[in-house]
């Protein structure tokens, strides 16, 4: 279903915030926001939900963790134990300083990449993907705030005005 | 103005003088002669000779090697003296352990207020715009190295005129008699021992008084600058302040255990005088708003605090875990003794520590939103300044007293004596001037810092 929305850009970070303020505080509806950079509580301005990310990341840090475990425990003491260091007590707790640098490492890499992972895919980001962003100028210098018309886009359009924007688009858009 | 409450300021002075009463009673009922020490051993576990002597005390394992070399035909002697020798040696633990007690507490509580002293000069040459709501408490808290660093120094003096055999190198007898420490009698000697701890005291001393008065100066002045003053000295006093830490922890420490080194040493005292010192300041900022000073403190600057606490947890345990697994690796004899001592005979304190510096914030503090909840710093705050008295506690006693070690009276003495002076000192600092900076350039930055 296509819908019509309205489109504003700005060229300044802090107008957008201003921006973005009052058209919550005049309680619009504000769809998305696309800017060149990540813009510092600009997802507390939206009243966003916060992210979820921290969690799975520790999850992926615990499931490094076990990796790391399970693995060393194959590799050194059940598939091939060796007698390193004059250390031959083949038992995993009794090695385990030992392994502490792998537990750390996996554990970082396993919480670091798949998080990166996540957060691509919760962003709807994957490889080939079509840009959603509607203008190519908030990838440079321009900030675009897209908002939801219901009948009242005279009002909306004298609004975004206000605000500080440089140019307002009426579009359709597919959704 | 902030107005130091009765309340707190009688606890202060119960503490401290509960706690010299305790110490007291330490030095009193050790024993003055070998054979009370034998006595006491016996009554307290009767296996008295426990595997406890692993750490070197030089004197004992010079006259060890001793009885070994001579002819069988003596032996039975030497075997003798050697007892005799092992007797003293206990003797000499028991003696030490008030005066362990009485050190590891007054070195903690300095240590913390050399910590805030540190963190507080990286604030100023770093010009960190978030923290100079919290410059008057951490001024108030570094007031304390005055009489925190003269006790130490006194007590150094003190082992210094043999008073007590925690230092076993100070001992001439123990030097002629093996050859490691006259290797490093140039260094490790007593009169320059003290030459190094007063030059350093002295440094640290004056770089805070002479900070804080630039910091009070700014408030009255028109112009910048002090401020730039103070950013200029802080950061000469941080490349003094790396240096003299680095040494004072080899000297003040290190040196319990003269045969042992570990290259990492002056950092590991390091981190742990820098998370206790970060916790301090947390504690003692929720404390102050929570009587309502400090209005513009919000929960980010907590947040912040917490941060820290939680991040140089972490790197406390990267520095312990790092010099612990290359030496259980490596697995030499001469080093090796240090964790083996350890391990045998602190079993608790020594893995407890772990568990209360590293698993205990790592998994209460890696929660963002927890960072902010006073109540919950608070209490993380308690458990990680209690593991970083064990800290202290593991890296002197099995060099003093070897396996004689207890948390009792004197321990306990120790922690509430000074602890009640440092909260008296710290306490009574903060009343002298207002809480808020007035004129910091940065000021208005940190009112509405927000993250």
């Amino acid at each position: 279903m296509a819908s019509k929305v309205i489109q504003a850009l700005y060229t300044d970070d802090d107008i957008l915030m201003h921006a973005v303020k009052k058209v919550r505080a005049e309680h619009h509806h504000i769809e998305e926001v696309y800017t060149p950079f990540p813009v510092h509580g600009l997802d507390k301005a939206m009243g966003l939900e916060d992210t979820r990310i921290a969690i799975t990341s520790f999850m992926y840090g615990c499931l490094g963790l076990t990796v790391a475990i399970v693995m060393m425990n194959y590799i050194m003491i059940e598939d091939w134990p060796q007698d390193i260091g004059g250390k031959p007590s083949f038992s995993y707790l009794e090695n385990m300083p030992a392994f502490v640098p792998i537990m750390f490492e996996l554990t970082v890499f396993f919480a670091a990449h798949l998080m990166v992972i996540t957060f691509y895919l919760r962003s709807r980001m994957w490889p080939f993907k079509k840009a959603e962003n509607p203008d190519v100028r908030t990838t440079d210098d321009h900030f675009l705030m897209e908002l939801g018309i219901h009948d009242n886009e005279k009002e909306l359009t004298a609004l975004l005005w206000d605000t500080g924007a440089v140019e307002i688009n009426v579009t359709e858009k597919d959704s | 103005m902030y107005t130091f409450s009765n309340r707190l300021r009688i606890g202060s002075f119960i503490a401290m003088a509960v706690g010299l009463i305790c110490l007291a009673t330490g030095f009193l009922s050790a024993p003055s002669t070998v054979e009370e020490a034998k006595a006491m051993v016996a009554s307290a576990h009767g296996d008295g000779h426990g595997g406890g002597h692993g750490e070197e005390a030089s004197s004992h394992a010079a006259e060890g090697n001793h009885a070994e070399k001579d002819t069988h035909g003596e032996a039975a002697a030497h075997g003798e003296e050697h007892d005799a020798s092992h007797d003293e040696h206990l003797l000499h633990q028991l003696q030490n352990r008030p005066w362990s007690a009485l050190y590891v507490a007054a070195f903690f509580f300095f240590m913390i207020s050399l910590g805030v002293l540190a963190f507080y000069a990286i604030q100023r040459a770093a010009q960190a715009g978030w923290s100079p709501l919290l410059f008057r408490v951490m001024e108030g808290i570094t007031a304390y190295i005055v009489p925190g660093g003269i006790i130490v120094f006194v007590i150094l003096l003190l082992s210094v005129l043999h008073m007590n055999h925690m230092f076993v190198w100070m001992d001439a007898d123990v030097v002629a008699h093996d050859k490691l420490l006259q290797g490093k009698a140039g260094y490790l000697n007593p009169t320059f021992f003290l030459v190094r701890a007063a030059i350093f005291l002295a440094g640290w001393i004056f770089y805070r008084e002479y900070s804080r008065k630039l910091s009070l100066a700014q408030d009255e002045s028109d112009d910048n600058s002090n401020f730039k003053l103070n950013f200029r000295i802080s950061a000469a006093f941080l490349v003094f302040y790396l240096i003299t830490e680095s040494i004072m922890s080899w000297d003040w420490i290190m040196s319990v255990d003269p045969h042992w080194f570990s290259t990492l040493f002056g950092w590991y005292v390091f981190a742990s005088m820098f998370v206790s010192g970060i916790t301090v300041i947390a504690m003692v900022t929720i404390y102050l708003k929570s009587k309502g000073h400090l209005e513009d403190v919000n929960n980010s600057h907590i947040h912040d605090l917490a941060k820290f606490m939680f991040g140089i947890s972490i790197f406390w345990t990267y520095l312990w875990f790092s010099q612990f697994m290359l030496i259980w690796y490596a697995n030499i004899p001469e080093e090796v003794t240090y964790f083996i001592t350890r391990i045998e005979d602190y079993k608790l304190p020594f893995f407890g520590m772990l568990a209360m510096n590293f698993i205990f914030p790592l998994l209460v503090l890696m929660n963002s939103d927890y960072k902010r909840v006073n109540w919950f710093v608070i209490m993380a705050g308690i458990v990680v300044l209690f593991g970083h008295y064990m800290d202290v506690f593991n890296m002197i006693m099995p060099a003093t007293v070897g396996d004689q070690w207890y948390i009792g009276l004197p321990e306990i003495g120790g922690i509430l004596f000074f602890g009640g002076l440092f909260v008296y000192w710290v306490f009574n600092t903060l009343t002298k001037q207002p809480l808020q900076p007035k004129r910091n350039p940065f000021i208005e930055e940190s009112r509405q810092f927000h993250y």
